[in-house]
């Protein structure tokens, strides 16, 4: 049924775009050049030879691809939860509302490569019944909400879009969705709240999106990277993925990669490639300089001091053995002369402003947790400060409706953990150590 | 009342979402709106809500929620700024200082003659060319020195 192409790539040293595949090419996001490259073949072949969605689903599952956005759900199995026998309308979701700080992939997706993502998605909607798509983009990144619509428009010229697409009898629409500011609709229910015309507020689990999303009907929502990665998985076969990875992280991600590197950007990269040939393509650490630390998926995984991070490999395993997490693949780079102090603040003032309000210990806590740390920060800071902001921040994690309350401690109780003697020595002095010669 | 080009423009936006779901281009109409005056304000959210069937307070708690809305009047042009991590490690503090001093404005504040405002923002996703600013919400602007953000501002009228 599907080709079995044997794809490849050295994890030591070679960038493999699969989502970014017409980056190099001229007017990457038009529909033609996404067509030369053998785009919207794999929607057509599927519906041209009645491919059922079981088939489809297992060589999803045989990928071994796993969700992009942060959590890392198997996607094979997310989408056999959606209820093949229900009536009505379903909605499969793209989540590219990034605004978890260090991430920007799905923005180059949708700028460099939008047709892809748009096959990926037609191609779920075929396999769970679903008659209505949303992608919802971030508003912060206005023009690439512009460049999608006309993307979708393209499309929908060309019958890829619509009823019977490619007059081959299956009807899906997708629209596009934009935010206006609110970290918190990342989070999947409060997206779907937000694309309800409400205030961006998760809702309790469950029930899940799978049974009650979109106006209670259910929906699928995914990553922009997942859906951008399918047409490649079924052109290819699942296996062809997987072996482009390692064990448990099947396949190539995008790792973005920002802070204090000579060259930032988005590296698609074979799962498992040590993080210090990430860091040399990226241009090493800028200045001259040496690397201090990096957080490694977003501010919502654990910051890896230098030592730490130069030793592992990047993959769901290999982060994991050192004690951080792939997240959405956000590297933030930070040298010798970053103070970790302020740059906690930094983080800390961001989920305190991006707390949807809801549930108190999130609402309270972070509130709690930046004046704190603004008090150390402004010379103010008391020996027990320390164990005040492990205590409040423990007592946030695991008591909120979402995961932004748990994603809030995990940079306080992390930095803590790898760099006490900076909280220390600034609480002491009143000036950061970094100062410590000034 | 509102004006039959934002009225068409909402009706677009519309076309999106199911007859019965008219509530969920709010965030849509809003942002055209604002568009279209610079801000929002309470008479303003009323009509949008109206035009969309739904309850006024339900279109305010969606004014006050997401953070690229005005509530206040802004200058023409409104520059937000992104001071988070990615940014924070680029130096957006040397732009957001140069801003400071070029217009003599504070955040949330507005230029005398009503030109600029200045607003801090938080990741706008695009981290890759920090430090950036966004101006009117819609158009971004990347790898910024003090320079170029002068060019920048030269080139507005």
């Amino acid at each position: 049924m599907l080709n079995n192409n044997s794809h490849k790539a050295s994890i030591n040293s070679e960038v493999f775009p699969i989502c970014l595949r017409t980056s190099n090419l001229e007017d990457s996001s038009s529909l033609q050049t996404y067509l030369s490259i053998g785009g919207y073949e794999q929607i057509q072949r599927i519906l041209k030879d009645k491919i059922s969605p079981e088939k489809l689903i297992e060589e999803i599952k045989i990928s071994g691809l796993r969700g992009r956005g942060g959590a890392g759900f198997p996607t094979g199995i997310k989408w056999s939860f959606i209820p093949n026998d229900s009536d009505g309308t379903k909605y499969i979701v793209c989540n590219s509302d990034e605004g978890e700080p260090g991430t920007f992939k799905d923005r180059e997706i949708i700028k460099k490569n939008p047709h892809q993502l748009i096959e990926g998605m037609i191609i779920a909607a075929y396999i769970m019944g679903a008659q209505v798509g949303y992608n919802y983009i971030h508003g912060e990144i206005w023009e690439e909400y512009e460049s999608f619509e006309k993307a979708l428009a393209e499309a929908k010229k060309a019958n890829f879009l619509g009823k019977s697409i490619c007059g081959l009898g299956f009807d899906f629409e997708l629209y596009a969705f934009h935010g206006y500011g609110a970290y918190i609709c990342g989070e999947e229910t409060a997206l779907i709240e937000s694309i309800e015309g409400k205030k961006g507020q998760p809702r309790f689990k469950p029930p899940f999106p799978a049974t009650y999303g979109i106006y209670g009907r259910p929906t699928n929502v995914n990553n922009t990277e997942t859906y951008a990665t399918i047409p490649w998985i079924i052109q290819n076969g699942g296996e062809s993925f997987a072996n482009i990875g390692v064990e448990n992280s099947g396949g190539t991600k995008i790792f973005s990669v920002s802070g204090h590197v000579e060259r930032p950007g988005n590296y698609e990269i074979p799962m498992g490639m040590p993080f210090k040939t990430l860091l040399e393509l990226s241009g090493g650490v800028w200045k001259g300089r040496k690397l201090k630390a990096v957080i490694p998926g977003g501010p919502s995984t654990p910051v890896l001091p230098a030592a730490e991070i130069m030793k592992t490999t990047l993959d769901y395993d290999g982060l994991k053995n050192s004690g951080s997490s792939v997240g959405a693949g956000s590297l933030i780079v930070m040298d010798e002369t970053t103070c970790m102090v302020s740059t906690l603040k930094r983080l800390s003032y961001f989920f305190y402003e991006e707390s949807c309000g809801q549930c108190t210990p999130c609402r309270e806590g972070t509130g709690w947790v930046y004046r704190v740390i603004k008090r150390i920060v402004d010379g103010k800071g008391k020996p027990e400060d320390i164990d005040l902001l492990l205590d409040v921040s423990k007592k946030i994690s695991g008591r909120t409706i979402c995961a932004l309350g748990d994603a809030a401690a995990v940079p306080v109780l992390s930095f803590i953990k790898h760099f006490k003697d900076e909280f220390k020595y600034f609480i002491k002095n009143g000036k950061s150590m970094m100062d410590a010669n000034s | 009342m509102l004006t039959e080009i934002t009225r068409k423009k909402i009706d677009g936006e519309l076309k999106k979402f199911p007859i019965d779901q008219k509530q969920s281009a709010i965030i849509a109409a809003l942002q055209i709106i604002q568009t279209e005056n610079g801000f929002l304000t309470d008479d303003l959210i009323a009509l949008a809500a109206d035009y969309l069937d739904m309850p006024k307070i339900a279109a305010m708690e969606v004014a006050t929620f997401y953070n690229m809305f005005e509530l206040k009047s802004a200058g023409k042009y409104k520059i937000s700024v992104c001071t988070n991590i990615s940014c924070a490690l680029r130096e957006a503090d040397d732009i957001v200082c140069h801003l400071r001093k070029k217009l003599n404005i504070n955040f949330n504040e507005v230029t005398k003659d009503s030109k600029f405002s200045l607003k801090e923002s938080e990741c706008m996703g695009a981290c890759g060319g920090a430090p950036l600013m966004t101006i009117n919400n819609h158009k971004m602007y990347e790898h910024l020195t003090p320079q170029k953000v002068d060019q920048i501002l030269e080139e507005l009228d």
